[in-house]
């Protein structure tokens, strides 16, 4: 047995603890002397109302975007017949997003013991660890760590597979993912029924993201008092993001939620140039311009005023030297490219929509009107949210970057020098017409 | 137990038939697909609704039930 003394309950990092350049938690010992043991055994078909208990006490949000309550998600699959299955959402493939990415690498025992934990909450019997295909690294850490665990002898009670589903952004979308794990194309469908009451394989699957699993592992050490610890009341605990853009240290950071944006940008080392506007929530997320952001607390409370939500925690700061028109038109396009192609209004409104967007990027404000009407048009009209995601995205360019627009359209000029901040994956589509 | 259209977008392909046989409720946006009033169902059009969900070639309209 191994016995790390508990951490105090205030202090950073706890995810990303151990972690670093030189310290990293991949072998089996160095994860058990930093976090200790996991003090559950899953009993296969009797679900730990005890462990469910101290979850629902936690108050925990899913990390995935959503912030649905993580013991809500477990009700869901119990309320259901059935033997339940679990499915972790290592899925990230929202290109802004790196955070499950450097926990399942830096990390991969609590991603485990995360999934052990979703297993001891429905009494499954097995887990499935679902990640993307080009997600090398991670699916690497992952495997030598369910091969060491094997190997040390160390019985988690439940069998756990590690499964690939293909790249792309809708594939983390829930339905998406278990969709690719039966076999299918990896997009959403209907619901009914939604996988807490058919999903893999048919079964009630308890469905959670990776960095979720990572908080469950913790809660099980060490309680729902200790997790409440940080963060805020409505919104408790830690949260990973990952911030990139013009600050002097790019990269994944662990904060309180309800932290502020500014301690967020010291910790990362300040800014690196003088910044227009943040994107917060990635690329279905919301521009703020840097004035707005004065002072912007890091909650969804605080950003529900101004349309904004925390989603899955990137946040992009915007160097002055770009244009904020071109690269909203870019994402745009990227998010009509990444349609699922499944629902007209998001096939055809998506399309349009990124059109409009690339024709003002180039001087050409005819569509100004048509973008507006047609981001209506988009919104609540998906199987999935895809459409109502990136239409927020746009919406907000036109409030925050409206000066930047009506430069390119009447004065036909651009304040940005060509640099493009906002990552698009190399092998989606690019140059759209305009 | 009040009833609302629903729509299947995954099915739905825009055959514009349900606009025709249920104005009251439903129109057509550009691409020609539909747009619901969610407004309660009355009675009296209770039988245009069931009308257009059962025409739909492709079987995306629903009519779904709704607490309260």
């Amino acid at each position: 047995m191994t016995a790390a003394t508990r951490p105090d309950a205030t202090t950073l990092p706890r995810l990303l603890g151990g972690m670093g350049t030189e310290v990293d938690l991949r072998p089996l010992e160095r994860h058990l002397a930093h976090h200790g043991d996991l003090p559950i055994v899953v009993d296969p078909g009797r679900p730990d109302q005890a462990l469910l208990d101290e979850v629902r006490a936690s108050g925990l949000g899913g990390r995935g975007g959503a912030m649905f309550p993580a013991s809500r998600k477990v009700d869901a699959v119990l309320s259901q017949r059935g033997r339940p299955v679990v499915v972790i959402n290592g899925a990230e493939g929202e290109p802004p997003s790196r955070k499950d990415h450097v926990l399942m690498r830096g990390a991969p025992h609590l991603i485990i013991d995360g999934a052990v934990v979703c297993a001891a909450l429905v009494g499954a019997r097995e887990a499935t660890i679902a990640l993307e295909q080009s997600a090398r690294r991670e699916h690497r850490a992952l495997e030598e760590a369910l091969r060491e665990r094997a190997a040390w002898g160390h019985d988690d009670g439940i069998d756990i597979h590690l499964e690939t589903v293909p790249d792309g952004f809708v594939v983390g979308e829930e339905r998406s993912l278990i969709d690719a794990l039966n076999g299918g194309p990896g997009k959403p469908t209907h619901a009914p029924p939604r996988p807490f009451e058919k999903g893999l394989g048919g079964a009630p699957t308890h469905v959670q993201n990776a960095e979720t699993a990572a908080q469950l592992a913790l809660i099980a050490r060490h309680g729902a008092g200790w997790f409440r610890s940080l963060g805020t009341d409505q919104e408790p605990g830690s949260a990973l993001v990952t911030l990139s853009g013009a600050v002097a240290r790019p990269g994944v950071y662990e904060i309180p939620i309800g932290a502020s944006l500014h301690d967020l940008l010291v910790a990362a080392g300040g800014l690196a140039a003088p910044v227009q506007a943040y994107l917060i929530g990635g690329y279905i997320g919301t521009w703020i311009s840097a004035r707005e952001a004065e002072g912007l607390v890091l909650s969804n409370a605080a950003l529900r005023p101004l349309g904004a939500s925390l989603g899955a925690r990137a946040i992009v700061a915007l160097p002055e030297t770009a244009c904020g028109v071109a690269e909203t038109a870019r994402v745009a396009g990227y998010m009509a490219d990444q349609s699922a192609g499944q629902c007209g209004p998001c096939v055809l409104g998506l399309d349009a929509i990124a059109g409009g967007m690339e024709r003002i990027a180039h001087g050409d404000g005819s569509q100004l009107a048509d973008i507006q009407r047609w981001l209506g048009l988009v919104a609540g009209r998906g199987e999935c949210r895809h459409p109502d995601g990136a239409a927020k995205l746009v919406a907000s360019a036109l409030t925050v970057f409206e000066d930047e627009i009506a430069r390119h359209v009447h004065a036909r000029k651009c304040t940005g020098d060509g640099t493009s901040v906002l990552p698009i994956p190399r092998d989606s589509r690019t140059g759209r017409r305009a | 137990m009040s009833e609302q259209l629903g729509i299947d977008w995954i099915r739905c392909d825009a055959h514009g038939l349900c606009a025709e046989l249920f104005p009251e409720r439903i129109s057509l946006d550009e691409w020609g697909y539909p747009i619901i009033d969610g407004a309660e169902i009355a009675s009296e059009l209770r039988a245009h609704a069931g009308r257009a969900v059962a025409q739909c070639p492709v079987l995306a309209l629903r009519l779904v039930g709704r607490a309260g």
